[in-house]
């Protein structure tokens, strides 16, 4: 394995000394699980608390020259289909870059800053294997005067999820247990950490997102881990989880050809922004695939049997017909049997639907479900 | 009673002409947590180094190839109801399925437990 090629996270070191199985990712070596095996990674975020390294994932600040916040959310606005210039400072939105398209070019994490002096900033998180054309594409697409500033060099990104999360990290600054979800403060740690802390994740818990400083990350995953409920958990995990909390893996579940529409995130897309005078890229196929009932939409899909369906499983209808691909697919350690997401013509999008997946050549029953598969936990106060 | 390995990690375990074949713990290990596996039907001809089940792990299937050419004699049905045994006993209890062996010539081109430790640790 061309090991030597793949850039590593500062927190490298801790994977190896937890003895966890590193993988290739986004050209990154990252850790797929560690010493507990997947299965077990999964429960335990369920049940307590789960530590992740998603320093691979972009960070970015956009900011303008004239310090208005105005004038950068009016910015972004072009390139998303949320509403961004009525975030208020220290909450965040999910949303999508689009191309002129309105294919997805990544899904991505947009926060406006919340403390003081720096609330004309706005925060985003993309996906790691998307990072360097995403910022590309932003900053190509900046008018004169607003700016990106890539802080990948500098931050590192921790994720705590769980039941047990919230007081685990209440304990280092007490001001976050009255934080809500989707929303941020910048509170010290420890005397001398100070974190960007976000309540929100990849796992359907309630948890945080925790951007510290490079020289940082290491003394706080150290504190993290001494707390006897936090377990390190890999990507493998990752993968489960969001499955389980209906959330979209870029590459896998949507790509540059899928807009927001067919892949069912039309709850990131304000009313107002649906409307045929919005200037943004991709506005027209946003407008359109909301109109035509037929065009593809992303379901959760329950198989009646034990047989996980992979991600490319074919889906049929009654008769036989294909209707659709299977895109995530997988074993849901809570439920303790198969769920997927897949693709099929809008006709069958209705739960309760019976559709067969086709594994191993084999015609198998299943029906379409609604997501998430196991209910999100978020903290709404 | 003798046990013979082969490159993708299976194990038959041979008395007289009948084989019990499983995978290795160091498949096992490789595999994480096994939430499923597809058995062959009873009767099933198989040829050497043909499909002989599936397994499913958290992550990905992944296929198990039978080691020799015969006929599938019994499956080993806890498996149904507890994949995990491919985890806790790979070697004994999370066994696949049992075969009539056609030509124990097949088993010449096999690894005997040392040889198989090695090829594991040079792999």
């Amino acid at each position: 394995m061309p090991d030597n090629d793949l850039l590593k996270t500062k927190l490298y070191d801790i994977h190896l000394s937890n003895n966890a199985v590193m993988v290739p990712f986004a050209g990154y070596n990252m850790p797929l699980h560690y010493d507990l095996g997947i299965l077990k990674e999964h429960l335990h975020t369920r049940s307590k608390a789960g530590l992740f390294d998603v320093s691979h994932m972009g960070q970015c600040f956009l900011y303008s020259d004239d310090l208005s916040f105005l004038s950068v959310a009016k910015a972004l606005e072009t390139l998303i289909p949320a509403e961004i210039s009525n975030l208020e400072p220290g909450k965040q939105k999910y949303s999508q870059l689009l191309n002129s398209d309105g294919g997805i070019i990544d899904d991505l994490m947009i926060g406006r800053l919340g403390f003081e002096g720096q609330e004309h900033k706005l925060y985003l998180v993309v996906n790691a294997g998307k990072k360097l054309e995403d910022f590309e594409y932003i900053k190509k697409n900046l008018p004169e005067g607003v700016n990106i500033d890539i802080a990948d060099d500098s931050l590192s990104l921790i994720s705590l999820q769980g039941p047990e999360a919230s007081e685990i990290l209440t304990g280092l600054n007490s001001s976050i247990a009255d934080l809500l979800f989707m929303s941020s403060v910048d509170v010290p740690l420890t005397p001398n950490i100070w974190g960007h802390v976000s309540r929100s994740g990849y796992t359907g818990e309630d948890g945080f997102e925790i951007s510290v400083k490079n020289s940082d990350v290491r003394s706080l995953v150290n504190i993290l881990l001494q707390n006897e409920d936090v377990e390190m958990i890999g990507l493998g995990a990752r993968d489960s989880l969001r499955l389980e909390a209906g959330l979209c893996l870029y590459g896998q579940d949507i790509d540059e050809n899928i807009s927001p529409i067919e892949a069912g995130l039309i709850w990131s897309i304000q009313k107002s922004r649906r409307l045929p005078n919005m200037q943004y890229k991709g506005v027209k196929r946003i407008i359109a695939d909301i109109q035509n009932v037929n065009s593809k939409r992303l379901v959760g899909i329950r198989p009646e049997g034990k047989v996980p369906a992979r991600a490319g499983t074919e889906i049929q209808d009654a008769e036989g017909n294909q209707i659709g691909l299977v895109t995530s697919g997988g074993y849901s350690p809570t439920l303790g049997c198969p769920i997927a997401m897949g693709y099929v013509n809008g006709k069958f999008k209705k739960v309760g639907t019976p559709i067969n997946l086709v594994i191993r050549n084999k015609s198998m029953p299943a029906s379409v479900v609604k997501v998430p598969f196991v209910s999100t936990k978020y903290y709404r106060g | 009673m003798s046990v013979y390995y082969t490159k993708d990690h299976e194990w038959i375990r041979v008395s007289q002409n009948i084989g019990v074949v499983g995978i290795s713990s160091h498949a096992a290990t490789q595999l994480g947590d096994v939430v499923y596996v597809e058995l062959p039907e009873l009767g099933k001809k198989l040829i050497k180094g043909e499909e002989l089940a599936v397994v499913e792990s958290v992550k990905a299937a992944s296929e198990v190839y039978s080691p020799v050419a015969g006929e599938v004699l019994s499956v080993n049905e806890t498996l149904e109801d507890q994949p995990q045994t491919v985890n806790e006993s790979p070697d004994d209890g999370g066994w696949f399925v049992k075969i009539s062996i056609s030509d124990m010539n097949d088993l010449e081109s096999l690894m005997s437990q040392d040889e198989y430790s090695a090829y594991c640790i040079g792999s």
